[in-house]
């Protein structure tokens, strides 16, 4: 029985919520936002407008809303959240550890997302006295937030209060600020009778009271309001304002309170002759924000326009509410305006914006203002609609951007790049916010300089001059028969006073003592004093140095009868040789000294790579000098060693501890722990960067010591929190490379490439995948990769958009007036948009040189939902051969055709189409240019196509056909047709075996029979998966995604899949259909609940020399793989750890860890990689009594949760 | 008597707290609802699959949670068999 071990790579990216508060108890504000089930805690630093994830939490649930609590007089804020537990949680924030703490747990229902279970809406009085959670339908429940002052734990949860009401929808609720009389929470409601036949939508605006005295909820008000109400805004109270709510409709806008007048605005509309007045402006996301005796709100329309709604109020009774035009930003799920001036958009898609405020709208002229006084008496549609024009910023302006894969629609993945890794290309975005990703592993790196050297320098070091120095002073370049010594300054310039010797090459650069410089080369060694006196130590005759390793007190030299030569600095500051040398027995390929610990005379270790596949370690204790003290055998000749005391994960957060690295000359980097006192070498960690001998450096990067690892490509082996990690640089392959500090760069890195030197720094460490960015037009569906070009094809399309012809046609239709004053919005103010409408294109993407290389615009309501490549080589073979009898038809220089699948005037809600088209194209110019032959008109939408035997199979509506190429047309060759299918959705192909994944009815195996021309159902699921993708393990195994988030391997039993090959007569023919499906079903192998939507999924192998792993994308921007495990030892250990693992009770909202993972159905043959991982984080004595129960040390589980990592992915 | 009084009585209980628990005459219209309400509440409550709407009709998340929402009130349209409702 196989098992997989997963792991998500990206987490989900797109904000279903987002909350500010003072979580860390200080007095900046900070954002948490909700993502998938994930939080995450923003930190915008105010000097340089950047925002910062400063913690992120997996929480194992699905959070459904979040809220900031302050019980009165505490010094910070809770957040309060709901998810899928059905419970409630208050969490708390620990700066220190960056961690969320559970505070209060409170259950109130069952777990899951139901229609009556609470959770959906979360509402939290202004003045921390009161929470209300609330369902779609019937149930509210709310909570008394008590301080307990006797308890460490500042919050309490009161038993809860339910005010349900049956038959009642809720569509939004919020808690009024009403000071500090008895909290009060306003529901938008509406109530149903099926027992009614006319449709009934009187939507309620009530008022729910929790009385504290009496400890109940009564239902205290209601009122009427606009039948399409379906958001509501609390208007500050007490001190601060009138109270009560603004209450969104389609089209207008209202203040309601209990008492005084309820009045109204229309949402401004933009003044434009696109503009589709059948579409009504709602309101989709606010903020209000409260200022020292002031306040507004900012709405967003659903075209992404700002509004600044401002009320005018007398002793509690408002006379003017107004709406004014603010600024355009991409369309939001939450709005977050920070005290320090900046506004946080959480976008719906593509990536989150911080703006900073430049002014509040304050000068915007009265033309653009609409006021209630206007709109007082009767329907508010007798009145001219509001119109307003829409401008670039004025108000706000973009500071930062949070990158966001969201919404991910799909991918592949492929070296087009040529380099040592596959890259993962990702469709994403919506609308005019629609790219394509190139997403690579790898840090991303600022290049400072690069410049071009006289001849190729083999090696390069920085130095100070003096052990005070803050900064380096010389770079030293060597050559394969000189030395080059630069200065580091404003200007750089050769210096050739510094004593250094140029006439040889050199092996080591090195500031020694207080102001001494040591330069090795093969030939002996020089000690520079700071007036430029030398001494020198030469070399035995007839050998020469071969290696050597430096710190700032000692210096160890190995020479080429494999003797080591150690000295140290004396009393005098001289170097003085230790009477001894060392035999090592096999030539020496690699020294390493650790930096002299602070406040000591010496480093104790020196480690020794030698030719034999070794590496020892020698005392350099003056008891016993040079005596060895453990030996390790190697797969390879060590090329590369350094020791680094780093921090420790195994420890509290201040210890560290010495590491050895090492680099061989296979390829491979180990570190390994060396003990302080013994010097034995354990816990060894091995990562295979690159067929090229590894080159370590120690470098300094963001504070923290790191090695720079060369192989094939740069690596960079650090601490992120408390993971060591090795990533690569996404930069040129380096040949050397050494720290580098200077007034610009404090912290870079100065390496050669060739005949260059490169000077380069790296920014963050947080984040370990690099994406690069090609903006496309439309949001794109399906890709389509060119077979013999770096080349994308990809099918965009929007719904409910003007395409440029119809934009052209109401255009010309317009009045003169408004043409004259009608200009183009750039694209980032939203495309016009009109009921019912398409616009729709296909692009050919160069993804390496990161551009669009042509666009082709459907037209008339057409709209692209597939693509594919096909040879049609028959076809092509038949053509040529008629054409030219004498030359032979050779399969290299086939053209390849580009079909698009489209359908015209869909509708998807309920599923509408004129008729599907498949469309034709030749690629020409090296796949650059599509030249249209022809369309062939088909009965369903085209949703899926993959080319079979030189034909193309198309799956629309509930058929898969067959087509040929004609020459007017294509042709129709053969079809399979089920009743049971709904929208085929997904169709793999492998020899004669076709699997085709239905929208509804999960896959179904067919198998084609050549002699028949027909394709027979040989067997299907037992389940009605929503498959969304599907993708070919091996022969017989499917791995999939549905609908609701879920992973799934199906396979056919194993004499069904032989049988149906081995079928020559008509067996299959005529086989007996199963409860009107196929004659038999699938086995499920493994089931897994991944929260998010796959919507592509693929069997790959993501590091070089790994295994292979299947790799998810999910519609939130998640990436994730499930990954096979390769012996039972491991298998049983992590199951094991897993179990152990949900004892301790991971999910912070209380979800349980086992029904969370199993949401739809029970999880099989999966372990959750995620929640293994979180041992890394447990607290010290957890760690080790979850170490003890696996009879392991904590190093050893460490090592292995970290090693499942790095041996699939990133 | 008395206990088939019982079980009437312990049968309304049920539907009184639970929605959606049936009788012995649940119409297919009223099962069918009741399927309706309970899928579209999970279109709502999941952000990942109203994401994945809102994606595909190429509108505002609000903007489908509310039309699912309004859906909710009627999903399968008025009530067609009148006789069946009444014995409700």
């Amino acid at each position: 029985m196989t098992s997989l071990y997963s792991l998500t790579l990206v987490p989900p990216s797109s904000i279903t919520a987002a909350i500010t508060g003072q979580f860390s108890g200080q007095r900046q504000q900070e954002i948490i936002t909700a993502s998938g089930s994930r939080i995450q805690l923003l930190r915008v630093d105010a000097s340089t407008g950047k925002v910062l994830v400063t913690a992120s939490e997996d929480l194992f649930a699905i959070v459904r809303g979040i809220a900031a609590i302050r019980i009165a007089g505490a010094a910070k804020d809770c957040v309060f959240v709901s998810s899928d537990a059905g419970r409630v949680a208050v969490l708390e924030y620990k700066p220190e550890q960056r961690q969320f703490v559970r505070i209060q747990l409170e259950s109130f229902g069952r777990s899951g997302i139901r229609r009556v279970v609470a959770g959906e809406y979360v509402a939290a009085d202004p003045k921390g006295r009161a929470v209300m959670v609330a369902a779609v339908e019937k149930s509210k429940i709310a909570y008394v937030l008590g301080r307990d002052a006797s308890s460490t734990v500042p919050v309490t949860l009161s038993s809860p209060l339910e005010a349900a009401r049956p038959r009642t929808l809720v569509y939004a609720l919020t808690a009024l600020d009403v000071g500090y009389d008895n909290p009060v929470f306003a529901a938008l409601e509406t109530e149903y009778d099926d027992a009614i036949e006319e449709r009934q939508t009187t939507r309620t605006l009530a008022y729910y009271e929790l009385d504290l005295g009496l400890n109940h909820v009564v239902r205290a008000w209601t009122a009427a309001v606009e039948d399409s109400a379906h958001m509501l805004f609390a208007v500050p109270g007490g001190a601060d304002g009138p109270s009560g709510v603004l209450v969104c409709a389609e089209n207008v806008l209202e203040y309601r309170h209990s008492r005084g007048r309820s009045l109204r605005v229309p949402i401004p509309r933009r003044r434009s002759p696109l503009d589709d007045s059948s579409r009504a402006k709602i309101i989709v996301c606010g903020v209000m924000h409260k200022m020292k005796g002031a306040f507004f709100f900012l709405l967003q329309s659903d075209d992404g326009d700002l509004f600044k709604v401002t009320l005018e109020y007398d002793r509690g009774i408002v006379d003017t509410l107004s709406i004014a035009y603010f600024d355009t930003v991409p369309l939001a799920s939450s709005l977050n305006i920070l005290r320090s001036g900046f506004l946080f958009v959480a976008a719906e898609s593509g990536p989150h914006l911080l703006y900073q405020f430049e002014k509040l709208g304050d000068d915007e002229d009265d033309s653009a203002r609409f006021s209630s006084g206007d709109y007082a008496k009767g329907n508010i549609t007798d009145y001219q609609v509001a119109r307003f024009r829409p401008r670039v910023l004025e108000n706000l302006a973009l500071v930062d951007i949070l990158d966001s894969l969201s919404p991910l629609i799909s991918s592949q993945v492929a070296n087009l790049a040529g380099e040592d890794a596959p890259q993962i290309y990702a469709l994403t975005g919506q609308a005019e916010r629609s790219s394509l990703r190139v997403i690579r592993h790898g840090l991303e790196v600022a290049e400072i300089v690069a410049s071009e050297l006289p001849g190729e320098p083999i090696a390069v070091w920085t130095t100070k001059l003096t052990s005070q120095d803050e900064f380096d002073a010389f770079i030293v370049l060597s050559f394969s028969n000189a030395t080059l010594v630069l200065s580091i300054g404003e200007t750089v310039e050769e210096v050739t006073d510094s004593g250094i010797l140029s006439s040889s090459p050199t092996l080591a650069v090195q500031q020694v003592g207080d102001d001494a410089l040591v330069q090795v080369y093969p030939k002996g060694i020089r000690h520079i004093s700071s007036s430029k006196e030398v001494t020198e130590w030469e070399a035995p005759l007839h050998t020469v140095i071969v290696a050597a390793a430096t710190n700032s007190r000692q210096v160890a030299v190995a020479l080429s009868t494999t003797e080591i030569v150690y000295f140290e600095l004396d009393d005098e500051s001289q170097l003085s040789e230790y009477q001894h040398r060392q035999q090592m027995g096999a030539a020496v390929t690699a020294l390493a000294l650790a930096a002299v610990p602070e406040g000591q005379l010496r480093s104790g270790f020196l480690a020794v790579g030698c030719e034999d596949s070794t590496v020892r370690v020698l005392s350099l204790d003056p008891e016993n000098t040079l005596e060895s003290l453990s030996v390790q055998a190697l797969t390879a000749p060590p090329s590369a060693l350094q020791i680094l005391r780093m921090p420790d994960s195994s420890e509290s957060d201040t210890s560290s501890a010495l590491y050895l690295h090492l680099g061989l000359r296979n390829g491979v980097y180990l570190r390994a722990v060396l003990d302080n006192l013994t010097g034995d070498l354990s816990d060894t960690q091995t990562q295979f960067l690159g067929p090229k001998p590894v080159k370590l450096f120690s470098v300094d990067m963001l504070g923290q010591p790191t090695v720079l690892a060369l192989s094939t490509r740069p690596w960079l082996a650090y601490m992120r929190d408390v993971r060591f990690m090795v990533t690569p640089l996404v930069y040129e392959s380096l040949e050397f490379g050494s720290g580098f500090s200077s007034e610009q760069c404090a912290e870079g890195v100065v390496g050669i490439e060739g005949g260059n030197l490169r000077i380069f720094t790296i920014e963050k460490l947080s984040d370990n995948v690099k994406t690069d960015s090609i903006q496309l037009r439309y949001t794109p569906r399906r890709m389509a990769q060119s077979p013999y070009h770096a080349l994308y094809y990809v099918a965009e399309s929007d719904n409910n958009t003007l395409s440029p012809s119809s934009k052209q046609k109401l255009l010309e239709m317009a009045t003169d007036k408004a043409r004259a004053d009608y200009e183009e919005l750039p694209d980032e103010f939203g495309y016009a948009k009109s009921n019912g409408r398409w616009a729709s294109c296909i692009e050919i993407v160069d993804p390496n040189a990161l551009e669009v290389v042509e666009r082709i615009e459907l037209e008339e309501e057409e709209a692209a939902f597939s693509i594919a490549t096909c040879s049609f080589s028959e076809y092509q073979k038949r053509q040529r051969e008629e054409e030219d009898e004498d030359e032979q038809a050779d399969g290299e220089n086939l053209d390849v055709y580009v079909i698009i699948g489209t359908a015209k005037s869909v509708g998807l809600i309920p599923k509408s189409y004129a008729a599907g088209f498949l469309r034709v194209y030749k690629a020409s110019e090296d796949g650059r240019a599509l030249e249209f032959i022809h369309s062939t008109q088909i009965d369903d939408i085209p949703v899926c196509m993959t080319e079979y035997n030189g034909r193309l199979l198309v799956g629309a509506g509930n058929t898969l056909r067959a087509f040929d190429m004609g020459m007017k047309q294509l042709l129709r060759k053969s079809e399979y047709k089920h009743r049971a299918l709904n929208n085929i959705v997904t169709v793999e192909v492998a020899h004669d075996r076709i699997i085709i994944g239905d929208s509804q009815q999960s896959v179904t195996y067919l198998v084609y029979r050549h002699a028949d021309n027909k394709f027979l159902p040989i067997v299907d699921d037992f389940v009605a998966r929503h498959t969304t993708c599907a993708t070919m393990l091996d022969y017989s195994t499917v791995v999939g995604g549905d609908k609701f988030g879920n992973v799934w391997i199906v396979r056919a039993p194993e004499k069904v899949s032989w049988d149906a090959d081995e079928d020559n007569g008509a067996r299959l023919l005529h086989a007996r259909s199963y409860l009107d499906g196929a004659p038999e079903r699938l086995e499920l192998i493994s089931h897994f609940y991944v929260q998010d939507i796959p919507t592509s999924v693929h069997k790959t192998q993501l590091v070089t020399g790994g295994h292979e792993v299947i790799l998810y994308t999910g519609i939130q921007g998640t990436i994730g793989i499930l990954a096979p495990f390769t012996s039972r030892d491991d298998l049983s250990f992590f199951q094991q750890l897993e179990t152990l693992m949900r004892g301790e009770g991971p999910s912070i909202a209380g979800r349980d860890h086992i029904a969370y993972r199993g949401s739809f159905a029970p999880v099989k043959s999966v372990i959750d990689g995620d929640l293994c991982e979180l041992y890394l984080v447990l607290k010290e004595e957890k760690k080790r009594s979850v170490a003890a129960e696996l009879e392991r040390s904590v190093r050893e589980v460490e090592r292995k949760v970290l090693g499942m990592r790095t041996r699939f992915a990133f | 008597m008395a206990d088939k009084l019982r079980a009437q009585q312990q049968l309304e209980q049920l539907q009184a707290r639970y929605i959606g628990v049936g009788h012995a005459d649940t119409t297919k219209h009223e099962w069918m609802n009741n399927i309706q309400r309970d899928s579209l509440a999970l279109y709502v409550g999941h952000p990942a699959l109203l994401q994945h709407f809102s994606v595909a009709l190429n509108e505002p998340q609000q903007k489908v949670r509310k039309m699912f929402i309004d859906k909710t009130i009627q999903p399968c349209g008025p009530p067609k068999d009148k006789d069946a409702e009444m014995e409700d």
